[in-house]
């Protein structure tokens, strides 16, 4: 027998001379992953990057055998927590935020919109539904405005106002004040009511359902007021400008909470769980969005709505707005699917 | 007496291990996070939040402090009035930022945890064992409104004149909150609705092996000890002999030596002060053989095994 180190080596453990070879690859990878966990992206230098991914399936190797082999729990427990550590990164969420939005943006959006599919379609019949009862219970007994339009709007429009104050809430407000916290306003609570749309479709859509109703109920009990002074047109107007893309949210966020509530209420083969979790990723995917379109509505309400005075500009940017969005969510990225 | 049990100690499933196989098929033990440390972080966050929305909410009093003064000095309103419009804009971002930016930036970051998850050793990942989307995040999260901030919001404008609507808000609350008290995996409604979990992210360091060279045949052994001597234990003991060896506590030591002599019937004490060498030599011969055993495919789990 040669004398010296090798005498040494030979005289070890087998598991732990199977450790001592390895040893440095597993330190290397521990060093990488400790950088990339702390955001120091810039500090790993290009080869080190390079050969994360191989690395990653050495260590991985390295646990297998050992698990085979070796009884020294130090070195397995550390293996295991490393190789967890590495698995989060190497698996872990690939893109950045900007780079979600970008592929978010270019379609992802609109064909999660599309995969709402029949439930779109219902979240859309119910609000249709809502603006109807709404107008009829208002026309039936004027008594039931007060109950569905809150508080907070009474400034002039109830029942037997006359035509001139309704004008007066529709036009001339241009030279008012304070646009740009109107708009952050508005946003901030409509963002608030869609999320809500959104989230309580968790309770099998029923909440989200009645909330939608809620909503248009008043939309169809204002419309029944105006009608009355003959300002239905002037209304329809003055609510398109942000309307078209407000209640466009409102309809994605209602479908996409009914896209929960109804996968979860028959997930036809999958488990329960599993029907939650695939609806919830691509509502969330719509959410995302709807609170996008909130951002643009707010800015048009808070802004375009009082800049522009008059209804035909009014119908034009509402209408505009109202075939941007049909035309991105059902005609783009139709191909890359 | 026999025991059935295969694995060693280290690998027995508790109530919250579980077993993730990554796509090259290694099984990784996984535990779920406790609900006492998720409340915890969830604490945490909630005061970092807390801390910089105020720092910013004076920031920008300061400011409009600082403006409206200028402002007086100049004598001239509009100006003034819309920085301080301004001012109210940036204060009601902010605001929203706090309320959802938060969790989805730190969870999406390679951590997957915000800084009170850090903290506490915990991070969210994807149920199902593959990537974490930047889709399940924003899931998780939206959800979070209704389970906390709208209930929260609830209860402090209900006030106590109204007790129904108080219960109602604090039942609901309550009923969110005790959801990861009902299934298994601890889920809160956005873990159930983005498909994701919150688990332990531990970290540990490489320690130092006991490295105490065998006895081979050209140098005589200090210690050494027959095939009979060590066919007693099993790996059980083995990893419990590793533990107290690198704790390192001298009566710990001295009488697991004790024992273990007793054990094997050489109480004769006879050049045995050394409990730690004698402790080192029997690990050491130990491992040998039932690692050879573990080649061979024979596992001895613990010392009533066959």
């Amino acid at each position: 027998m040669e004398p010296g180190s090798d005498l040494l080596t030979a005289a070890l453990l087998r598991s732990d001379r199977f450790r001592i070879e390895r040893e440095g690859d597993w330190q290397r990878l521990d060093a990488i992953v400790t950088a990339i966990e702390k955001g120091r992206l810039r500090r790993i230098s290009d080869a080190d990057l390079l050969a994360l991914p191989q690395l990653y399936r050495t260590v991985a190797s390295s646990l297998s055998i050992a698990r085979s082999i070796s009884l020294d729990t130090a070195t397995l427990g550390y293996l295991e927590t490393l190789v967890q550590r590495a698995w989060f990164v190497v698996y872990g969420p690939r893109t950045s935020l900007i780079g979600w939005l970008r592929g978010f943006l270019g379609g992802g959006w609109s064909r999660s919109v599309r995969g709402l599919g029949i439930d779109l379609a219902v979240a859309f019949a119910v609000m249709v539904a809502g603006t109807i009862v709404g107008w009829l219970l208002v026309a039936h007994d004027p008594d039931w405005y007060g109950a569905i339009v809150p508080g907070q709007f009474g400034d002039g429009r109830v029942p037997g106002a006359s035509a001139e104050t309704l004008r007066g809430t529709l036009f001339g407000n241009s030279g008012q004040n304070g646009l740009g916290v109107f708009a952050a306003y508005l946003f901030s609570n409509n963002a608030g009511v869609s999320i809500m749309a959104f989230a309580l479709g968790f309770a099998f859509g029923i909440p989200t359902l009645l909330l939608l109703v809620q909503n248009t109920a008043m939309l169809g009990a204002m419309l029944w007021l105006y009608h009355g002074a003959g300002l239905t047109i002037d209304l329809i107007g003055w609510l398109s400008v942000h309307g078209t893309t407000e209640l466009f949210a409102i309809l994605l966020a209602g479908g996409a909470g009914l896209h929960i509530g109804r996968s979860m209420a028959f997930p036809g083969n999958r488990s329960v769980l599993t029907a939650a979790s695939e609806s919830g990723r691509r509502a969330a995917q719509v959410m995302a969005g709807v609170v996008l379109m909130l951002i643009v509505a707010a800015g048009l309400e808070g802004f375009a709505r009082q800049l522009v005075d008059n209804t035909p500009g009014r119908l034009a940017i509402g209408g505009f707005m109202l075939a941007g969005w049909c035309a991105y969510f059902f005609a783009f990225g139709l191909r890359r699917r | 007496m026999v025991r059935t049990a295969a694995l060693p100690r280290r690998l027995v499933r508790t109530s919250q291990q579980r077993t993730l196989v990554t796509p090259e098929g290694v099984a990784l033990p996984l535990s779920v996070a406790s609900r006492g440390s998720r409340a915890g972080a969830l604490m945490l966050d909630f005061i970092f939040i807390g801390t910089a929305f105020t720092l910013v909410t004076i920031g920008l009093v300061a400011l409009a402090g600082g403006v409206a003064s200028v402002a007086g000095r100049f004598g001239s309103g509009s100006p003034g009035a819309a920085v301080f419009q301004f001012l109210v804009v940036a204060w009601m971002i902010a605001a929203f930022l706090a309320r959802h930016a938060y969790f989805l930036w730190f969870e999406l970051g390679a951590r997957g945890a915000t800084p009170g998850k850090r903290l506490i050793g915990i991070r969210i990942a994807a149920r199902d064992g593959g990537r974490l989307t930047a889709e399940m995040v924003i899931a998780r999260n939206m959800l979070r409104d209704i389970e906390l901030f709208l209930p929260i919001g609830f209860i402090a404008t209900a006030g106590a004149d109204s007790p129904p609507a108080w219960l109602t808000a604090a039942a609901w609350f309550a009923l969110f909150m005790l959801l990861p008290c009902f299934n298994r995996d601890r889920l809160r409604a956005g873990d159930i609705v983005a498909g994701t979990w919150v688990v332990e992210a531990p970290r540990q360091k490489l320690e130092a092996p006991i490295a105490t060279p065998l006895p081979t045949a050209t140098e005589a052994p200090r210690y050494r000890f027959t095939e009979a001597e060590l066919a007693i234990y099993g790996e059980y003991e083995l990893q419990t002999l590793e533990r107290i060896l690198r704790e390192d506590r001298e009566a710990a030591l001295e009488s697991v030596r004790a024992a273990i002599a007793a054990k094997i019937g050489r109480e004769d004490n006879n050049g045995w002060e050394d409990p730690r060498a004698f402790l080192e030599a029997y690990y050491a011969q130990l491992r040998s053989r039932l690692e050879t055993g573990m080649r061979m495919g024979q596992r001895k789990a613990d010392k009533f095994a066959g």
